[in-house]
């Protein structure tokens, strides 16, 4: 019991002492998070109200791999990407290994399943709703693709931050493809990794309960932003 | 591929446009162990090294077994690892330019206050391991190819014991880092192989205490070596050398010798010159 309140004293020490390395661990983190949301939005949305109002051979086959891919251990999507960018890999040459945009390739990898196969099922139950509707002002695939995602867009908000709560939260791909190395790839949850590893739990608790504050908060900001789009927006 | 290609450059080109002070700057990567990190010696000596020379020296900290392997694979400039043998090997494959010693450390084996091997205080670590493996005491191994786990794995050998023939009994493989295992090793109230210096710096100790140190076996030699630019030609060998040249400089070696973790010098330098 000692050490959960010495977890949330350290948490608060954490917040009210506010130093600069914290602060620029959480700005990173956010920085790499959000940024592959951000990226992983444009891939996986398009691909999912593709998947919604095409019918095509393999289809269903397409669906079941999708939602299967939302499974994807971080660790072995950081494996991976660190082969494929590691100088000895195929893409070495750049010379991105160990840098923040390595961290976002990684965790765009890993969301990008999540979010085309929640997107995919919440157009697809939409446009079934819709169907007759938009056949019958003889709407084309595309505009009606369009008009499905903002129809449905608060629905796609969440979906958005689920996409961002796992990008936030893993922490065995960036911890592989960004090295954890100090000032530089180290996010919140690496730190956390690390304080544990150096038998800080109080410490390490405390960062955690700092990042579910963070998380929190966001999810507070888009639920008052989807509250205010509403009343306007009916 | 080339789709591929233009896509990374772009994510690329995006994550520069992020953080285009971080792009500017010298740096080297260096792949080096846990130990040197979590001991917090990185801490104390890279910031003396950077004001000197301006360059920015990015750790990447793993067993050695990783550490090396990262240099093989031509994502370090330099690697800074405790395994002479291994090590020896790295440079003999032509991955490694040349080793230099550097310091030393030892290491400990560290138990519960019981003691069921009644072995505290001794200073015979491998009549310790016989000890211990008659007692059937549980045994918390790093089981992961670091440094440690090397050395550890040595000793059992010159104690004539087969650790594997406990294996999911008293000895126990944890395939993570020394402080996880330390961790683990602390929740069981098990024996563990670790350095010294990740010992002192390690604060969940429960029930844990230092129970064997002192033996010449217990020796812990770490070496530095730069990763052959002939083999990647992408190695900053002029700034990798640099660090090299440096680590093993009076002026380096001092910054080693200096950290301290309250009375306790954790490295002792040992480059010849």
């Amino acid at each position: 019991m000692t050490s959960l309140w010495e977890a949330f004293a350290a948490a608060w020490a954490l917040i009210a002492g506010f130093d600069a390395t914290l602060a620029q661990i959480v700005g990173l983190s956010l920085q790499v998070s959000l940024s592959a949301v951000l990226i992983a939005t444009c891939f996986g949305l398009p691909l999912g109200a593709a998947i919604a109002v095409e019918r095509f051979a393999g289809r269903q086959a397409l669906i079941v791999l999708l939602n299967a891919l939302m499974g994807l251990p971080p660790v072995v999507v950081g494996l991976l990407v660190y082969l494929l960018l590691s100088r000895a890999g195929p893409l070495g040459s750049l010379g991105i290994l160990f840098t923040p945009t390595a961290m976002v390739i990684a965790q765009t990898l890993l969301i990008v399943p999540i979010i085309a196969a929640l997107s995919r099922q919440t157009l697809e139950d939409a446009w079934r709703e819709y169907d007759e509707q938009l056949r019958s002002l003889g709407a084309r695939r595309l505009n009606a693709a369009m008009t499905l995602i903002w129809d449905t867009r608060f629905s796609l908000l969440t979906i958005l931050l689920a996409g961002f709560g796992r990008a936030a939260a893993e922490v065995g791909a960036v911890m592989i493809v960004g090295g954890n190395i100090d000032g530089v790839t180290r996010v919140m949850t690496t730190t956390i990794a690390l304080e544990t590893s150096k038998g800080d739990l109080p410490l390490a608790l405390g960062l955690g309960i700092v990042l579910i504050g963070l998380v929190l908060l966001l999810n507070t900001a888009a639920a008052l932003l989807r509250e205010l789009a509403q009343r306007r927006y009916g | 591929m080339a789709l591929i290609r233009g896509l990374f450059l772009g994510l690329a080109l995006l994550g520069l446009a992020q953080a285009p002070a971080v792009a500017q700057q010298k740096f080297i990567t260096v792949a080096s162990t846990t130990s040197t990190e979590q001991s917090g010696l990185f801490k104390h000596m890279l910031p003396v090294f950077e004001k000197k020379t301006g360059i920015q020296v990015r750790v990447v900290a793993q067993g050695t077994g990783q550490a090396l392997d990262m240099g093989r694979r031509g994502d370090a400039d330099v690697v800074f690892v405790h395994d002479k043998v291994a090590e020896e090997k790295f440079v003999a494959d032509g991955f490694g330019v040349q080793r230099f010693e550097v310091m030393y450390n030892d290491f400990v084996l560290v138990g519960p206050k019981a003691d069921p091997a009644k072995i505290a205080g001794t200073k015979d670590i491998v009549a310790g391991y016989q000890k211990i493996a008659a007692a059937k005491a549980p045994f918390a191994s790093r089981g992961d190819k670091s440094g440690t786990h090397a050395a550890e794995l040595r000793l059992w050998r010159v104690a004539g014991i087969d650790p594997q023939t406990g294996k999911g009994g008293w000895y126990r493989e944890t395939g993570s880092g020394m402080g996880p295992t330390l961790n683990t090793a602390s929740s069981m109230n098990a024996y563990a192989f670790t350095d010294r210096g990740t010992w002192l710096s390690f604060k969940n100790r429960g029930d844990l205490v230092i129970v064997v140190e002192g033996d010449q076996q217990l020796f812990n030699q770490y070496g530095i070596m730069l990763v052959n630019p002939a083999r990647h030609t992408h190695v900053k060998k002029e700034m990798g050398q640099t660090f090299v040249d440096w680590v093993v400089s009076a002026e380096g070696q001092k910054a080693i010798a200096d950290y301290k973790i309250g009375a306790d010098q954790l490295f002792f330098p040992n480059a010849k010159r």
